[in-house]
């Protein structure tokens, strides 16, 4: 009982928010990576970009709830999420048109785009806070839980209370099919292997009769797709506030360059990795410890970090990866 | 070629014009009161003080960027640890503080690095990852059973005052300095293992490592009270409250033709003022001796053709980092000093956005790579910066007057303040495309 | 440093966690095309004609050359060390910014064409390196080669395997995996895929042992007598010349001597020059 009560313990507290948050950060991070492969350059912006898209997102659930449209037990933000990533696309493609354009034609060094980048950072980040301000929303709607805690403690008989929230399952369910859907695209379209022959050989590509703007164009749709349903998963699941979402860049990026920066499957093994370190050294483990040695009483929480210290998980893991596989754990295009 | 190449030999009549264009803007500031200016010397003074100490990060960020191409994403982090010296160096120590939990404190923080420099050893000398884990994980352990009680005897003594160590007592300008080996140190740490792999990955690390020492700084209290912050750090100059009280400086005061109040002020500005350029001219003479030297001449050898540096035996990696380490203690320079200057810490005020990006507008839009650049890009940011925080609610005052009284003429002037974000990001990218080199290009 | 790093100034920025060099281009794939024009009268089937020309702003370094292939023959273009026979190759291509001269493709003048243009006009390039796509399989590569045919692409495959038979084994593999001489045959057939008018390769036994060099040109021979015209640049003068229908020796940019492979290996100054008596 005692090892089922840990084991309970362990997927309510560790398990199950961490596969949430490592979704969501490896939704961010193909996005990130996507970009790193075929533009060439980490996106500074990314974070905001996700802001953005949450932000039209929001927008439009609450135009929607007002008129009392409603998903029933899902939330409507899923209903809106198409006009976000509509918009967030239209935005991304405008400033390609009216930034990065101009240095691709010039071919400038990658870490122009970089600086380019912080630009467009700035830009977004003061187009978010003109649309919806610098305050916490929270916008789900709908079920709160798939499994109660209570029920789960009536049905199981065990003293530990288990609770799936429906945020948590949706953005699993969500994760699985857009990253089914993505390397789909990415291995079996013609447009998809143009984006993966560009990003090998630029040169290549174009004199195969692949048209750059048409492939970076295409990228920058799925980045902003990626980045709007991130932000909207993770503003379900946690809550929305735009300055959130500029820090979440440290463990995002943390996660593609752990990956291995340019490779997707990376990005997505990154993302958890970076998301389970992160919670597993932050939770204080006295609880589990309680249940699986029953004579033991530690003097402390038996937490390693403070969660205040969840950015130092990201930067170890991420020095430790590079420490011992420079080229990250799947092999990046970065060395 | 293109349609925004720069003339590349500028007008040496360039800089001295674009400084005189800013020092006019001052005096705007200064004298004349309407929409765009405050008309208060006591706010150009301000804006001029922040903007020096602005310009001190700046030289640091440009010595990285501008000699070394090293892009550091953690300009914050640098700010805010250099920040922490006038709090340990300046302030009076805590009664009972040292007592409580000192030589514990002291022996914790030795434990640590031991355990670092012992697991490094231990890889080197036998290869396996897991002896170095166990040494890491014991490390920990005894890191823990030093830190722990230790941290919390110190912020139990005195809570409600204090409950951080304390400091040392010394003069505030001392604390400058250290200020700088803070940074230094912290920049060294980073820089060995950044640098040092395949290729170097100095962007992200730094990243990482702002946020840490600001989380650092936020949320242990015993170092500097976290975000309860640290009041009262004793000042280089003058308080006015007692130039206020002094017969003389009133009659001085009078003399020119400003109250007492208001001359005090801007006594205390000018004086802050003076020690500022005295650092700033200081570092900037040093950097132009540098560049000048033959290490200068290498330098600029690495930047130009690294593979050619490598191949005439330039070790590449140790040069970034020895100019990653110096830029980083000019950023703690004036980490220090902008602390000394408010006279507060205040952890929760370090904003990336603010302390690290801001910083890297300042340097491209003033001219990567030319200090006298830096400086003019990092005054001339920092003043619209500021002023666009005036200048974009009174804009959309103007603009949405004609709208019927709503929601949406509310929501419009209730987020023009943000309008400044949205300026300085166009300043980057309209200075990045049409003038790519900044307005006072390097020579 | 390039004109463009003196204008941005990357500082000599190898930050491999902002930016990523690998697989980045030359060529500027925002310049469009102009218009294509009527061909003369009595062209060979592909033609550079008095081509004077340098890499954008850059010095001249094609002075009036002249390359031609007729139809079903192996032109190849032949000299010594910088006298821009690669280059000659791209300035047919597109790559260069021509001052005087024109471009002529079976009957039309293409010279404002841009090169991924010249592709859908039917020639087919094989670069000297970074000539494949290596992170994805030898038959994606071909795919690849294909992309701008909307008709079935099976058949060419098959064409293109009978070909290379030693690549048609590995056709799941990455082709960056593959030897130096597989390679090369990968870059070949993808550049046939396009079902080109053209085929055009540049130097396409750079840094392979004999061996493979000797079958490579085997393949070369048996894809021109398969009816494509193929033009080649050589640094091989020797076996080059002794399997061209036409050659041109270039020196510094100029055509020096033109004629049969035959006809050249008998001329004593070419021997003496470079074929090393």
């Amino acid at each position: 009982m005692d090892i089922l009560n840990a084991l309970v313990a362990f997927l309510n507290f560790v398990f199950i928010p961490a596969a949430a948050y490592g979704a969501q950060l490896a939704l961010g991070a193909l996005g990130v990576t996507l970009i790193y492969a075929i533009l060439r350059f980490s996106n500074f912006a990314h974070g905001d970009t996700m802001a953005f898209g949450t932000a039209i997102t929001i927008l439009v659930t609450w135009g929607l709830q007002s008129w009392g449209v409603s998903l029933g037990p899902l939330p409507t933000a899923l209903l809106a999420l198409p006009v976000g990533i509509a918009a967030t696309a239209a935005l991304v493609l405008g400033t390609d048109r009216a930034v990065y354009r101009f240095y691709r034609a010039q071919r400038a060094a990658p870490i122009i785009f970089v600086m380019a980048s912080v630009g467009v950072m700035f830009v977004m980040n003061g187009l978010t806070r003109l649309l919806i301000g610098v305050d916490e929303y929270r916008f789900d709607d709908g079920a709160r839980f798939i499994i109660a805690v209570r029920d789960f403690r009536e049905w199981s008989g065990l003293a530990e209370g288990l609770a799936l929230r429906s945020t948590q399952a949706l953005t699993l369910v969500v994760t699985v099919i857009v990253c089914a859907a993505l390397f789909w695209f990415l291995n079996r379209t013609k447009s998809g292997k143009a984006m993966r022959a560009y990003s090998d050989n630029e040169d290549l590509a174009l004199l195969s009769g692949i048209d750059p703007e048409r492939v970076v164009r295409l990228t920058w749709i799925i980045a902003a797709g990626l980045a709007t349903i991130a932000g909207t998963l993770y503003g379900l699941d946690k809550s929305f506030k735009a300055f959130n979402y500029f820090q979440i860049l440290l463990p995002i990026f943390a996660a593609a360059i752990v990956g291995g920066l340019g490779n997707p499957v990376g990005a997505i093994a990154g993302g958890f990795l970076v998301a389970f370190s992160e919670v597993a050294v932050t939770y204080p483990w006295v609880k589990v410890a309680g249940y699986l040695f029953p004579g033991w009483q530690p003097g402390g929480l038996l937490q390693l970090l403070g969660t205040e210290y969840k950015f130092a998980v990201s930067f170890v893991i991420l020095i430790v990866v590079l420490l011992f596989r420079p080229t990250g754990l799947f092999r990046g295009k970065s060395v | 070629m293109s349609s925004n190449r720069q003339a590349s030999a500028a007008s040496p009549w360039r800089a001295p014009i674009l400084f005189a264009a800013l020092a006019v803007l001052f005096l705007l500031e200064g004298t004349v009161r309407n929409g765009l200016f405050s008309g208060s010397w006591n706010t150009a003074l301000a804006i001029l003080n922040m903007g020096l100490i602005s310009a001190i990060t700046a030289l640091g960020v440009n010595m990285q960027w501008g000699y070394a191409g090293l892009f550091n994403t953690g300009v914050v982090g640098f700010l805010a640890i250099g920040g922490l010296a006038p709090v340990l160096v300046s302030l009076p120590p805590v009664q009972g503080a040292w007592d409580a939990g000192g030589p514990r404190l002291i022996g914790a923080l030795l434990a640590g690095l031991g355990t670092l420099a012992l697991a490094k050893i231990v890889y080197t000398r036998t290869g396996r990852i897991w002896a170095m884990a166990l040494v890491l994980l014991a490390g920990l352990v005894a890191y823990r059973w030093l830190f722990d009680p230790a941290v919390l005897a110190i912020e139990a003594n005195d809570s409600a005052r204090t409950g951080n160590i304390g400091g040392l007592g010394l003069p505030v300008l001392l604390s400058w300095i250290v200020g700088g080996a803070f940074a230094a140190a912290a920049a060294w740490g980073v820089g060995k293992v950044a640098l040092g792999l395949r290729s170097d990955y100095l962007a992200i690390a730094t990243l990482g490592i702002g946020e840490i020492i600001v989380a650092v700084l936020r949320n242990e209290n015993w170092l500097a009270r976290g975000v309860m912050n640290v009041t009262s750090i004793p000042r280089p100059v003058p308080y006015e409250i007692d130039l206020q009280q002094n017969p003389a400086f009133v009659d001085f005061a009078a003399r020119w033709g400003f109250g007492a109040a208001e001359a005090s002020g801007i006594w205390v500005k000018l004086c802050y003022m003076s020690l500022f350029l005295v650092v700033l001219l200081g570092i900037i003479l040093l950097a132009e001796l540098a560049l000048k030297s033959p290490w200068g001449r290498m330098m600029r050898a690495i930047r130009d053709n690294e593979t050619a540096a490598e191949a005439m035996g330039k070790d590449v990696t140790a040069r970034h980092l020895q100019i990653f380490v110096l830029g980083s203690a000019v950023i703690g320079i004036a980490g220090a000093m902008m602390i000394t200057l408010d006279g507060l810490m205040a952890p929760n005020s370090y904003n990336p956005l603010r302390y690290t990006f801001l910083i890297w507008v300042m340097v491209i839009v003033g001219g990567s790579g030319n200090n006298w650049g830096s400086v003019l890009g990092a005054v001339l940011i920092w003043f619209l910066w500021i002023k666009a925080e005036v200048w974009g609610p009174n804009l959309i005052g103007a603009l949405v007057g004609p709208l019927p009284e709503g929601d949406i003429k509310a929501h419009l002037l209730g987020s023009a303040p943000h309008m400044r974000f949205i300026a300085m990001g166009l300043v980057l990218l309209l200075v990045l495309r049409f003038a790519p080199r900044g307005l006072v290009p390097e020579r | 440093m390039s004109d463009q790093d003196a204008v941005f100034g990357h500082r000599g920025n190898r930050d491999r966690s902002v930016v990523n060099p690998k697989g980045r281009g030359s060529i500027d794939g925002t310049r469009r095309s102009g218009s294509v024009g009527m061909g003369q009268a009595g062209d060979p089937f592909l033609i550079g004609e008095g081509m004077t020309g340098g890499y954008g702003k850059g010095a001249d370094i094609l002075h009036d050359c002249t390359i031609a292939v007729e139809r079903g023959q192996i032109a190849v273009i032949v000299g010594p060390n910088g006298a821009g026979k690669s280059t000659a190759m791209k300035a047919i291509f597109g790559m260069l910014t021509l001052r005087k001269g024109s471009v002529r493709l079976d009957g039309r003048d293409i010279t404002a064409l841009n090169p991924q243009d010249r592709v859908k006009a039917g020639m087919g390039f094989v670069p000297q390196v970074n000539n494949i796509f290596p992170s994805m399989t030898v038959e994606e590569n071909l795919e690849m080669g294909a992309y701008i045919r909307g008709d079935d692409i099976r058949r060419t495959m098959e064409q293109v395997y009978e070909l290379f038979p030693a690549v048609a084994a590995k056709r799941r593999q990455a082709a960056g995996e593959l030897s130096g001489g597989q390679r090369q045959q990968v870059a070949v057939g993808r550049a046939l895929m396009t079902q080109p008018s053209v085929l055009m390769l540049d130097e396409p036994t750079a840094g392979v042992s004999p061996i493979v060099m000797d079958e490579l040109f085997d393949r070369i021979i048996a894809i021109a007598r398969g009816g494509l015209p193929v033009l080649m640049v050589e640094q091989n003068a020797k076996q080059a010349m002794m399997i061209a229908d036409k050659a041109y020796v270039l020196v510094q940019g100029a055509n020096a001597h033109t004629g049969t492979g035959h006809e050249l290996m008998q001329n004593d100054e070419v021997r003496r020059t470079f074929l090393g008596g």
